[in-house]
């Protein structure tokens, strides 16, 4: 991994201001009639070796924004500095360069693997753009890449459609990380999985941050995903980034009420908690980008707006993230007010509801049972299931 | 839950003429014919699914999709139906009002009983009856079930005229009853909209109020919010709730979201690999579930009180082939408390602790390894 020139702040990504703008052409002459405000002056930064979560609805801009950020979209204005450098005015050579230092997943493992490849080409492409390895060389490095991810080295020749949507995205993570990427911008990259295989492939991501020390922008529209894998978090809403904070903060004392509606909106898997619970449900559909409300663009849906009887303020002033508490900046004008409210946080208080599936007295017991299973055979495994990378698709070692 | 006996709201049309076009042809067809007429709620389960089995013949061999399923459905009760995909939760649900398409498909065994009434020795037509009557769906995709060239307020009175006989003007009138009622802002002027018009979630209201337009007794809702942003589907698993409560409609609910079930069902049949391999109360599978299956499902959740950094339990491998299924316990490959008996025999639904509460294992059964 390249070493990192010193970098004060410690960020290795900064947006700035960023803004994406998609026109919306009409008539013969294609002029443009409006625009599509997709994401509309975002600012935020991502540290070294952190993990930044960013949630909201479809529509929200928060793909557009991990596109933006590694230049795959070019921004309308703004700027996205990495590791200290302007990405936007860099030339192409440089910005080529750069490129192997960031990588992205995407969410569907069936459109973003090119059918026609097999396996082995797909993760050697990025080495040889790059020229990084060649030659006998490069295979093993794939194999390498293909048992990294759990998957059995010897399936180089094969195709994408010989494998399952887990077993792909494994494929994804490896081509991402073949060129020995600092950052990873991860675009929902489990939410066309079953529940069972989003959890291998979430495990495997955050094995993957722990053994290289990456950074990722892990998108998503799941909380609680998000607040599994996330060092910090940011919600989204209509372009905007409405919160930024520490997961503790924005799911325990969340100060703006989008995010207070979001999180009583997720269903709970514990049927008392769900009865218990006390729901804001939002009414009506997100707004359209194109015409965003004005003054605060959630007011047209917010119930701390209705509560407060209808301030004037929320209808004329666009608020800015403001710091609420330590560390956790929120986009409200009346964000005091949220924090103290009790809404959408049903599940903090239900611990007791809230179990595992497995009891513990079952993991006990088998634990017990492999103890003695090992004592029984001498110390050498005996038939307990071996993690091995074959083609069940399980991340080996 | 209760029902209530008189079934009231949305000016719950009586209609007690068969319309014209329909000709009752077999017994149970005029079983079918008797129950439109007496809308009262008789002294039997409103579904029994007995020993359903449906494979669909491909190229491939024979792909064993629900293996030997039974179960019960009361009236206005709230079942769910859980699983990954592929276990054959949809399946389930298109055998049960025989919309599975045939070839590859067939309905090789079983018995399904609604309302007392064989649904298997029914006409086709008479099977069209009784769908358009009784049952109510509702799909994962709205954009896919409405049809893009007509208006919904066509589409929803569309339902309202075939089986219920009702004139244009009533039909009308009805629908736009029914739009309201989902929450459609304005009904009456947006009766002429065409489905692109609607937003990912107006659509699907549009579609449950298809679904209800004949006040059915049952709603099979195959992932109805699965397309949906959380917020959204707050509003329609709310909307589907509320609704069911007021017609007393009995509800199946296909979902792989263990938190929409927690919710919304009084029962849930945890399926895999073509079979039901746990079923009971909603507070019995979530607080003492006795399969090993269910814990991977509820383990491998990430949950919102949760801190960072935890290693999520997984479920190791994938489910098995049902080309050939073998006669193990399906789940036994990928299970941690395997012992050799589950590798040659495969267990039956048992009796657990709790109502109605059965496993299909053998380490938790009394007696059992597992504790």
């Amino acid at each position: 991994m390249t070493a990192m020139p010193a970098e004060s702040s410690g960020n290795l990504v900064e947006v700035d201001h960023l803004k994406v703008h998609f026109p919306i052409l009409s008539g013969i002459f294609q002029t443009e009639s409006g625009r599509v405000r997709a994401v509309d002056d975002i600012s935020f930064q991502i540290r070294k070796g952190e993990t930044f979560g960013l949630v909201g609805e479809s529509g929200c801009g928060k793909s557009t924004t991990g596109r933006a950020v590694i230049r795959l979209r070019n921004p309308t204005d703004g700027k996205v500095l990495f590791d200290g450098k302007d990405l936007m005015t860099l030339s192409r050579k440089d910005l080529r360069k750069m490129r192997r230092r960031m990588q992205i997943i995407f969410q569907d493992p069936y459109s973003s693997l090119n059918p026609r490849m097999t396996v082995g080409s797909i993760i050697s492409e990025p080495l040889e753009t790059h020229n990084l390895v060649s030659g006998k060389a490069r295979l093993d490095r794939v194999k390498e890449l293909l048992a990294l991810v759990g998957l059995n080295p010897n399936y180089t020749n094969r195709y994408p459609h010989e494998f399952s949507g887990g077993q792909r995205q494994r494929i994804g993570v490896a081509r991402a990380l073949a060129v020995e990427p600092e950052f990873i911008v991860c675009d929902e990259p489990i939410s066309a999985l079953d529940v069972s295989i989003q959890a291998q492939v979430l495990n495997l991501l955050v094995e993957l941050r722990e053994k290289f020390g990456l950074t990722y922008l892990f998108i998503a529209h799941d909380l609680s995903v998000v607040r599994h894998i996330s060092d910090r978090v940011g919600v989204m809403y209509l372009g905007k980034l409405v919160e930024v904070g520490p997961p503790a903060a924005i799911y325990e004392t969340p100060g703006h009420p989008y995010t207070r509606a979001l999180l009583s909106a997720v269903p709970i898997p514990d049927p008392k908690a769900e009865r218990r619970r006390k729901r804001v449900i939002l009414t009506g559909d997100v707004p359209s980008p194109a015409n965003p409300p004005d003054g605060c663009r959630f007011h047209t849906r917010c119930w701390l707006y209705e509560r407060l009887g209808r301030p004037e303020q929320c209808r004329t002033v666009d608020p800015e993230l403001r710091v609420v508490a330590p560390e956790h900046q929120a986009a409200c004008h009346f964000a005091e007010e949220a924090l103290q409210s009790d809404v959408g946080v049903a599940h903090r208080t239900g611990d007791a509801g809230m179990r595992r599936g497995t009891p513990d007295s079952a993991t006990a017991g088998l634990e017990a049972e492999h103890a003695a299973a090992a004592v029984a055979s001498g110390g050498s495994t005996a038939d307990t299931p071996s993690a091995s990378p074959s083609d069940d698709g399980e991340p080996g070692g | 839950m209760t029902v209530s006996e008189e079934r009231e709201g949305a000016g719950s049309p009586t209609v007690t003429e068969l319309p014209d076009a329909v000709t009752i042809e077999t017994e149970e067809g005029r079983l079918l014919a008797e129950r439109l007429a007496d809308d009262s709620r008789h002294a039997r389960k409103l579904l029994e699914v007995r020993n359903l089995s449906t494979q669909f013949f491909t190229r491939d061999g024979v792909v064993h999709a629900v293996d030997d399923v039974s179960f019960e459905l009361e009236y206005g009760e709230t079942l769910g139906l859980v699983g990954e995909s592929g276990c054959g939760k949809s399946v389930t649900a298109l055998s049960i009002t025989r919309l599975v398409s045939s070839p590859p498909g067939k309905i090789v065994s079983g018995e399904i009983i609604f309302d007392g009434i064989d649904i298997m020795k029914l006409s086709s037509e008479e099977m069209r009856l009784l769908r358009g009557r009784k049952i109510g769906f509702i799909f994962q995709d709205p954009m896919t079930s409405l049809n893009p060239t007509l208006p919904i307020g066509f589409q929803i009175a569309e339902s309202a005229r075939l089986h219920l006989g009702l004139s244009r003007k009533a039909a009308d009138d009805r629908a736009s009853e029914l739009l309201s009622k989902v929450g459609i802002p304005r009904a009456k002027e947006r009766m002429g909209d065409y489905p692109h018009q609607f937003s990912g979630g107006m659509r699907q209201r549009v579609m449950i109020a298809i679904a209800l337009a004949c006040d059915p007794m049952l709603l099979l809702a195959d992932e109805p919010t699965t397309a949906l942003d959380v917020t959204i589907q707050a509003q329609i698993l709310d909307l589907i709730r509320s609704l069911s409560a007021e017609f007393g409609t009995a509800v199946i609910l296909i979902t792989h979201d263990l938190g929409i079930a927690a919710g919304m069902c009084n029962r849930i049949n945890v399926m895999y690999a073509g079979r039901i391999v746990e079923t009971g109360m909603v507070d019995d599978i979530f607080e003492q579930p006795k399969m090993p299956y269910s814990w991977g499902l509820l383990d491998s959740l990430p949950r919102l009180d949760e801190q960072k950094g935890a290693r999520l339990r997984t479920i190791e491998g994938l489910p098995p082939d049902l080309i050939n299924p073998g006669k193990e316990c399906r789940f036994s490959p990928r299970c941690k408390y395997v012992h050799d008996r589950c590798r040659v025999e495969e267990p039956d639904l048992s009796a657990r602790e709790g109502e109605g509460h059965l496993a299909r294992c053998f380490g938790t059964e009394p007696g059992g390894w597992i504790k």
